[in-house]
């Protein structure tokens, strides 16, 4: 069942990220823009995804989830450097491309070889920092 | 490229992307964050099969919508160098940075996670210079 539901889920984030057109890297472009053509939307694309999710985790919460023995949250609460380190070299990524991993992969469909392209050097990225974390 | 601004269809396809991280937690107890769900799938040391299958319902699900409506984009502004360069530092930094703009940005903003909140003012702040930089020293790439 928690395969079911994580396949979903998979597929209600998908239409998510193509109604709110956040597929298209140019709407993530503008949204960054703030000085030039500024296309507000993302900001209203996080207001409603964190609007839901969180009156949900907060006033639906309960003991256990569905399918699973226990809730399976992050337990780190320090701000540490590789947070910080992480977080810049990935909005340097998002920054020039507009392309984030949700939206990368919801246009595998769309048969652009710059997607293709841009996924294979998202895995290499992801398998070196996995690398990484585990000598650590 | 210019977009307009579009408020309704963002807070709507928003609600989606909030209603299905909801539904992965409440299901299955696990936050959709995409980075990490996709850099597990793909480590044969943490994979599991739902892991699998959340990723095969994203890759899928644009398919299932109504093809007149709703489009995946075909053209990309950014250039071979600058998805390749973009690419990996995306792979990269949302690995070493536990989280990207989904994991970080919804579901951890959504729990009210300090770590998850400084993150994505970070990274946002850090593509805001990008964009800046590039747009005004036409920094090309």
């Amino acid at each position: 069942m928690p395969t079911v539901i994580a396949f979903i889920a998979g597929l209600l984030f998908s239409f998510g990220l193509v109604i709110s057109q956040m597929v298209n890297p140019s709407k993530v472009i503008n949204f960054l823009n703030i000085t030039g053509t500024w296309d507000p939307s993302l900001a209203f694309v996080m207001l409603g995804a964190i609007a839901v999710f969180a009156s949900g985790f907060f006033v639906l919460k309960p003991n256990k989830p569905l399918f699973n023995s226990e809730f399976d949250l992050p337990s780190k609460t320090n701000i540490d450097k590789p947070l910080i380190i992480g977080a810049v070299l990935f909005g340097l990524g998002w920054g020039i491309t507009g392309i984030c991993p949700g939206p990368a992969l919801a246009n595998i469909s769309g048969l652009s070889p710059k997607i293709w392209g841009f996924i294979c050097m998202m895995l290499v990225g992801m398998t070196i920092a996995n690398k990484v974390k585990q000598h650590k | 490229m210019l977009t307009q601004f579009t408020p309704l269809s963002a807070l709507l396809g928003g609600a989606f992307l909030g209603f299905a991280a909801l539904l992965l937690l409440i299901g299955n107890g696990k936050i959709a964050g995409i980075s990490g769900i996709t850099s597990k799938a793909i480590n044969p040391k943490h994979a599991k099969s739902w892991h699998w299958s959340f990723v095969l319902g994203l890759i899928v699900g644009p398919l299932l919508l109504p093809l007149s409506r709703f489009e995946l984009p075909q053209n990309f502004d950014s250039s071979w160098l600058a998805i390749i360069v973009g690419g990996f530092l995306v792979g990269l930094g949302s690995v070493i940075g536990s989280g990207c703009t989904s994991g970080h940005g919804v579901c951890g903003i959504g729990r009210f996670s300090k770590r998850s909140i400084i993150a994505t003012i970070t990274f946002m702040f850090t593509a805001v210079v990008v964009v800046f930089l590039r747009q005004h020293f036409a920094i090309s790439l």
